[in-house]
């Protein structure tokens, strides 16, 4: 049995962010951190590994210091790194992203006991939609925002959280799930780990790799593969001065809820 | 010639950052204030690693380096003086004696657990009237006809005394030879006849346990004799020289966590109607810490680096200490000062940096000993 887990490297928050003239992310220049979501995902991996003894893969799609991210991961207990990295894949949509990840979790061989795993989004593009988009491509169930994983064989027994609740629902491997941070706490690396990392493989599949895979055609991957494209990006306007609402009154309390409403506060 | 850190050296900084961050800083105001041994710090070290850095894993332990573990104790002390000198002092006053010094049987029965972390170790050679002069031993071992030794005496001043498990402690042998008649013996904390004495209420690193240990007629068997008999002293001095760079990134830590928070808060505190980042009298004093820091990290790098490389390293070591512990008690000074009133508030780390800091010029030898070894080395030649 082994586990899939899809990672993204994306910039971390309190450093700056740099676009490229195409309106993409200029990843290659931002300080970048693991996931969170993706995290929960990785510790979910090796939380069955240490119950099981099953593999733990990782993959990622980026650019290639994008390995340094695999090999952090290497270090808090996966076996062995996947670095999906193309010039042709760059620029891609969640479409086109789910047809690369999708092709390459094929290529390393998804099985009948086996599990992916996915965050539930990444920070930066915030869409939610590659963990269900790779499940239809690799024609597999799928179960969003994993709060409690149970696996028992070839079942398994998901606890999804919902806005006001959760429901528990049980399918069969292989199988998809995308994880909420809900899940678990994600350990750290050991020390150990560190200096076992740069032992393990970490297999780098380019374009070539993948072409022969029925998903990967020059217009279903990268820039020109993606259905939908980036216009514009800007930053948000800075929010103005703050308006105090003078008196106690209803009618201040009823002021007070109008202005929420039309900022889509509440 | 080259300063940067390997991939790997870079890893362990990252993964100590994020231990700091989430593990010590959350309970080192109160760990002080209570005076109390974080245990549940020092389990979580030991699951990631962290008690055994720069021990080989045929041994339990991490495969790491001497930088490596000079990384772990400076981020940790960013944060919390007390964690600082538990993995100093566990690592390599507890442990690295009887790794380099231990007989294959000991290194198995008392090395391993100390560096895959499930015992903690300590240090015993302080005696009330043999600190700096720590040749003037009165704790005395006796060599009984059955090869056995019956120690009586007792150490002060000893960091981990009541919580470690393993103690390598030091006794006289042979009185007529002075330095030469010291020798180095394993204890366990249950051998008969070993206790603990008084427990020192500290100024600083006042989560650190400091004991007093008593030995009434404490009788070991021969395998407890670490090295040769009357090879103590020179066990003691090496163990020393590598325990400096741990202090020395002790010191390291405490300074860079200290102006670490001071940046921050000069700009966020307005006076005048500008934050104090934009007073030039401020800025100098930032100036001249910064640099005094980096002089005092690379001291420590290559001091750690030649003991990894097997190159002379005692002077190195001195240096590291002497400098990197005058810099933690000038630097944490100031920055009390940048947080002014605060500064001096219990509520802020501030003041607690600038306790932790004075044990840092005094312990493993004070400033006046790291001179005495640097003179001595220098002038030899």
């Amino acid at each position: 049995m082994k586990v899939i887990v899809c990672v993204k490297q994306v910039p971390d928050t309190s450093g700056k962010v740099a676009v490229n003239p195409d309106g993409t992310l200029n990843r290659a220049s931002m300080a970048t951190i693991i996931n969170p979501d993706d995290k929960n995902a990785v510790e979910a991996a090796l939380t069955l590994k240490d119950n099981t003894g099953c593999e733990v893969v990782v993959v990622t799609m980026g650019p290639p210091p994008a390995e340094g991210m695999l090999r952090e991961l290497l270090a808090m207990g996966a076996d062995r790194g996947v670095l999906v990295s193309a010039r042709e894949f760059g620029g891609s949509d969640t479409f086109a992203t789910s047809q690369i990840l999708a092709a390459a979790i094929k290529k390393i061989g998804l099985e009948a006991d086996d599990l992916v795993l996915c965050g539930r989004q990444a920070i930066d593009g915030d869409t939610a939609q590659v963990g269900s988009q790779i499940a239809e491509k690799l024609n597999i169930p799928q179960i969003s925002y994993a709060a409690d994983i149970k696996k028992d064989g070839a079942k398994v027994t998901v606890k999804r959280m919902l806005e006001d609740g959760y429901m528990t629902i049980e399918t069969q491997t292989p199988c998809l799930l995308t994880c909420i941070k809900e899940l678990n706490e994600p350990r750290y690396m050991s020390v150990g780990g560190i200096f076992d990392c740069y032992n393990k493989p970490v297999d780098v599949y380019d374009y070539n790799t993948l072409k022969d895979d029925p998903l990967i055609e020059l217009d279903t991957i990268g820039l020109k593969g993606s259905p939908t494209n980036i216009f514009k990006s800007f930053t948000p306007p800075q929010k103005g001065q703050g308006r105090m609402l003078e008196g106690a009154d209803k009618n201040t309390c009823a002021e007070l809820a109008a202005e929420l409403l039309k900022k889509h506060i509440i | 010639m080259d300063f940067r850190l390997t991939k790997q050296q870079e890893m362990m900084q990252k993964l100590c950052r994020e231990f700091a961050v989430n593990e010590i800083e959350p309970i080192a105001a109160e760990i002080d204030e209570q005076e109390r041994y974080p245990i549940e710090t020092v389990e979580k070290l030991r699951k990631y690693g962290l008690m055994g850095i720069q021990f080989p894993k045929e041994l339990g332990g991490s495969g790491g380096d001497t930088i490596c573990y000079s990384i772990a104790i400076e981020e940790a002390s960013k944060f919390c003086g007390t964690t600082g000198c538990i993995l100093s002092s566990h690592a390599t006053l507890g442990a690295w004696p009887i790794f380099k010094y231990g007989t294959p049987e000991q290194k198995e029965k008392w090395l391993r657990p100390l560096i895959d972390g499930h015992k903690t170790g300590a240090f015993g050679l302080t005696e009330p009237n043999a600190g700096t002069d720590s040749a003037a031993q009165q704790t005395v071992a006796v060599k009984q006809e059955d090869g056995t030794w019956l120690i009586n005496g007792s150490k002060v001043f000893i960091t981990g005394g009541g919580v470690a498990d393993t103690y390598v402690i030091f006794a006289m042998t042979d009185k007529s030879k002075g330095n030469h008649g010291i020798s180095a013996f394993i204890v366990d904390k249950d051998d008969p006849g070993f206790k603990i004495g008084k427990i020192e209420h500290k100024m600083g690193i006042r989560g650190s346990q400091t004991s007093e240990l008593i030995f009434e007629d404490m009788k070991l068997p021969a395998d407890r004799l670490l090295g040769k008999e009357n090879g103590g002293f020179k066990i003691a001095m090496t163990t020393l020289d590598g325990g400096r760079i741990g202090i020395a990134s002790q010191a390291l830590g405490l300074a860079q966590g200290a102006l670490d928070k001071a940046v921050q808060y000069m700009k966020e505190r307005v006076q005048f109607g500008r934050s104090l980042d934009k007073f030039q009298g401020l800025q100098w004093m930032v100036a001249d810490m910064a640099t005094k820091i980096d002089a005092a990290r690379l001291l420590v790098r290559r001091a750690a680096f030649n003991k990894d490389h097997d190159l002379p390293y005692t002077k190195e070591a001195a240096m590291a200490k002497l400098f990197a512990a005058e810099v933690a008690m000038d630097v944490t000074t100031k920055c009390v000062q940048i947080y002014g009133g605060y500064g001096y508030i219990r509520e802020y780390p501030m003041e607690r940096m600038m306790r932790d800091a004075k044990i840092t010029e005094i312990y493993e030898g004070t400033s006046q000993v790291q001179r005495m070894v640097i003179a001595r080395e220098v002038l030899k030649k």
